[in-house]
C-alpha cells in the first residue's frame, strides 16, 4: 500500500502558522525517498479562505474537517476527529508543530491509538530504510536518535525552525472536505477567559539592541552589571526563562517560545545556555553575541561571535569601553 | 481531597553528562539523583490543596529502589503516603509504557485529582501525564500555572498556559489530571518535625512484574543512539584575556557586523 504521510495544521482560525508550513516542507522532504504522498488537515469552523492558502502547495490534497464542534480547539474534539480520520484513511505518518496546543492533544490521540509518539523532533531522516527521530534530552545537553516500535500511524512533533519553509515545494492541491460524526464527543472541558498574562509594558520586539540575560548570571547582585551594559549600549534587558522565574525581571521581558519573540539588529546573550525554548525567541536577530562561562553550550552553535568566559568579568569591561568611546 | 502526584527520579542538574559505552544512555556511575523539576511544583500544588482542602496526598512514582530518596523528601515536605512501582532493571523509557504501569498501579484507587510534572529533564517527552489520563478515562489540562478546586461543584479550575505570554483559563469535572509547570510557585522546605514524621509514612512497593503487564505489547521508543550534538559551532569565538577579546568584539562589531 502506498505510503501516506498527513500534517496537522495549525492556525489560529485566520492564518496557517508558518511552523505548519515547516512541518509540509519536512513531509515534502521525506516523502522524495520514501514516495509517500502528503496531504494538510485541516479542523476547525469557517476554514474557507485558510484552507485556500494550502492549495498552491504540492501536495495531495488539503483534507478539511469544518464543524461547529471544532471552532474552537478541545482535546476532545480533535482527538476523536482524529482518531476517525486516521483510522479511515490509515495515514503512516502524522506529523505535527511542536506547540503547547499539540502538547495538549498528541499524547492523548497516540494513548488512544496505542501508537508511538515522538516529541520535539529537530531531525526525521530515513537511514537504512528506517525513519529515525532526532530531539534533545537531559536537559537540551544530548540529542538521540530514536525509532518507534509501534503500530502506524506513527506521530511526530517538530520544532518550530528544524526544517525551514523556505523549501516548500508549491503546486495545486484540492481541498477535500471531510464530515465526521462528532455527536458521540463529551466535551468535559470548559474554556473560560483568555488572558495576556504579562501586561506588555515593555514590547521587546521592536528593540533594536537586546541583552539576554539567563541562569548564568547566577545571583541578583550581578543584575547591576547587566543595567550598566545595557544603559551604555542603549539595549532593552530580555531574559530566559529561568531568570523571569526567579523573579529578577518582570514576565513581560522573557524571550522565547512562551514569551517575545525579537529580531534586534544585536543579541547579547549573557549567561544563557541556548536551550531550544529561548533560541526561538530570537533566530530572526541581526547578530548574536553569546558570552557563556561553557564552551559547550548551545548557545555558542546559533552565534556569530563568542566569548568563553565568567561574564562578572567581561560585562564590566565592555561597559567600561563603550563609556569611553 | 485525595490527591496522587507523580514524581520521577531523575539525574540532577549540575550533572556532566557522559555518555556510556553503548552509546543508549548516559554513564550513570558518580552522579547524583534529585526529583524531576516539575514534579516537585506538582506535589507542592498538592500540598497547597491538601492545606485549603483537606484530605491526603500520595506520591507515586516508577523507578528504583533508590527512588525512595525523593519519596522520603515528599513525605517530609508533608504528603502521607508513597506508592513505588518497583523497576529495577528494565529501565522503561517509553511514555505509554510508563503511563501503563502507573494506571495499572492506580487500578483499585480512589482519587480527586492527579498532578504530574509537564515533562521530565532527562527524557522529556512531555506524554506521560496525558497518556495515563487517557488510560484512566479522565480529562486534563497540561502546562497548569494555577489550580482552583470546587469540592461542593466537584469541578477544578486551572490556568494553562500558551505561547506568547498568552493563558487560559479552563473548567473540567474531577477527577481529573493535571500536568504542572515549573516555576510557578515557591518549594516549601521540609520541616525538621517533617523530616521525622516521614520516617514513619509508608511507602507501598509493587514490583512492575507483579501489574500483568505485557510490556513488549505496547509501542515503545528505542533509544537507538545517545551522543553530544554536532558542534556547529557557528560562532567565531574570541581568545585571550577580558581586555582583549572584549576589544576585539567591539571591532567586530563595529567593522564586520556594523551593529555599534
Amino acid at each position: 500500500m502506498a505510503e501516506k504521510t498527513y500534517v496537522l495544521i495549525h492556525h489560529d482560525g485566520r492564518r496557517v502558522q508558518t511552523i505548519s508550513y515547516e512541518c509540509l516542507a519536512l513531509a515534502q522532504k521525506l516523502s522524495q525517498e520514501t514516495g509517500a504522498s502528503v496531504s494538510a488537515v485541516v479542523l476547525g469552523n469557517e476554514l474557507q479562505t485558510l484552507s485556500k492558502e494550502l492549495t498552491s502547495l504540492a501536495l495531495e490534497g488539503v483534507i478539511v474537517v469544518d464543524d461547529q464542534r471544532l471552532a474552537e480547539y478541545s482535546p476532545e474534539g480533535y482527538s476523536e476527529s482524529l482518531f476517525q480520520l486516521l483510522d479511515e484513511d490509515q495515514p503512516n505518518l502524522l506529523l505535527m508543530g511542536q506547540v503547547y496546543q499539540n502538547i495538549d492533544l498528541a499524547p492523548k490521540l497516540a494513548a488512544r491509538l496505542k501508537t508511538g509518539l515522538v516529541t520535539d523532533c529537530i531531525d526525521i531522516r530515513l537511514e537504512a530504510g528506517e525513519l529515525l527521530f532526532t530531539r534533545q534530552m537531559f536537559r537540551n545537553k544530548l540529542n538521540a536518535d530514536i525509532s518507534i516500535l509501534s503500530d502506524r500511524p506513527w506521530i511526530a512533533m517538530v520544532q518550530a525552525g528544524a526544517y525551514l519553509a523556505e523549501n516548500l515545494r508549491k503546486g495545486s492541491s484540492p481541498i477535500v472536505p471531510r464530515t465526521l460524526d462528532l455527536s458521540a464527543v463529551r466535551f468535559q472541558r470548559k474554556s473560560l477567559e483568555t488572558l495576556e498574562m504579562t501586561k506588555k509594558k515593555v514590547d521587546l520586539s521592536q528593540a533594536e539592541v537586546i541583552v539576554g540575560i539567563g541562569r548564568g548570571v547566577k545571583q541578583q547582585e550581578n543584575m547591576a552589571l547587566v543595567e550598566a551594559l545595557a544603559q551604555a549600549l542603549g539595549a532593552e534587558i530580555g531574559a530566559s526563562r529561568p531568570v523571569v522565574d526567579n523573579e529578577w525581571l518582570d514576565r513581560d521581558r522573557q524571550i522565547g517560545s512562551s514569551g517575545q519573540n525579537v529580531s534586534p539588529k544585536l543579541y547579547l546573550a549573557a549567561g544563557i545556555s541556548g536551550a531550544i525554548q529561548h533560541v526561538v525567541g530570537i533566530k530572526n536577530s541581526g547578530c548574536i553575541v553569546a558570552i557563556n562561562s561553557d564552551q559547550n553550550a548551545p548557545i555558542f552553535n546559533v552565534a556569530t561571535y563568542g566569548i568563553v568566559g565568567d561574564l562578572v568579568e567581561i560585562l564590566p569591561e565592555l561597559t567600561k569601553r563603550l563609556q569611553e568611546n | 481531597m485525595r490527591i496522587i502526584t507523580c514524581a520521577k527520579e531523575v539525574s540532577s542538574r549540575e550533572t556532566r553528562y557522559e555518555i556510556n559505552p553503548e552509546g543508549k544512555w548516559i554513564d550513570e556511575s558518580n552522579i547524583s539523583f534529585e526529583i524531576n523539576e516539575c514534579d516537585e511544583y506538582a506535589l507542592e500544588e498538592g500540598l497547597k490543596l491538601k492545606e485549603k482542602h483537606g484530605g491526603e496526598v500520595t506520591i507515586l512514582t516508577l523507578g528504583r529502589e533508590r527512588a525512595e530518596k525523593i519519596m522520603r523528601k515528599g513525605l517530609a515536605m508533608g504528603a502521607d503516603q508513597g506508592l513505588l512501582v518497583l523497576d529495577e532493571d528494565s529501565q522503561i523509557n517509553s511514555p505509554f509504557v510508563v503511563a501503563s504501569a502507573l494506571a495499572k498501579a492506580l487500578e483499585n484507587e480512589e482519587f480527586d485529582l492527579i498532578l504530574t510534572g509537564t515533562q521530565s529533564d532527562d527524557l522529556g517527552y512531555a506524554q506521560t501525564g496525558v497518556m495515563l489520563a487517557e488510560l484512566l478515562g479522565l480529562p486534563h489540562a497540561t502546562i497548569v500555572m494555577q489550580i482552583e478546586v470546587d469540592q461542593e461543584s466537584r469541578t477544578v479550575k486551572v490556568l494553562r498556559e500558551m505561547e506568547s505570554g498568552w493563558s487560559q483559563w479552563l473548567e473540567m469535572p474531577l477527577p481529573a489530571l493535571l500536568t504542572v509547570q515549573a516555576g510557578i510557585s515557591a518549594i516549601r522546605y521540609p520541616s525538621l518535625k517533617g523530616i521525622m514524621q516521614a520516617k514513619r509514612k509508608e511507602i507501598k512497593k509493587v514490583e512492575l512484574a507483579s501489574l500483568d503487564l505485557d510490556l513488549s505489547a505496547l509501542p515503545a521508543l528505542e533509544l537507538r543512539n545517545l551522543y553530544a550534538p554536532r558542534q556547529d559551532r557557528k560562532a567565531e569565538l574570541l581568545q585571550g584575556d577580558t581586555a582583549s577579546v572584549v576589544d576585539q568584539l567591539l571591532e567586530k562589531l563595529k567593522k564586520e557586523a556594523k551593529v555599534l
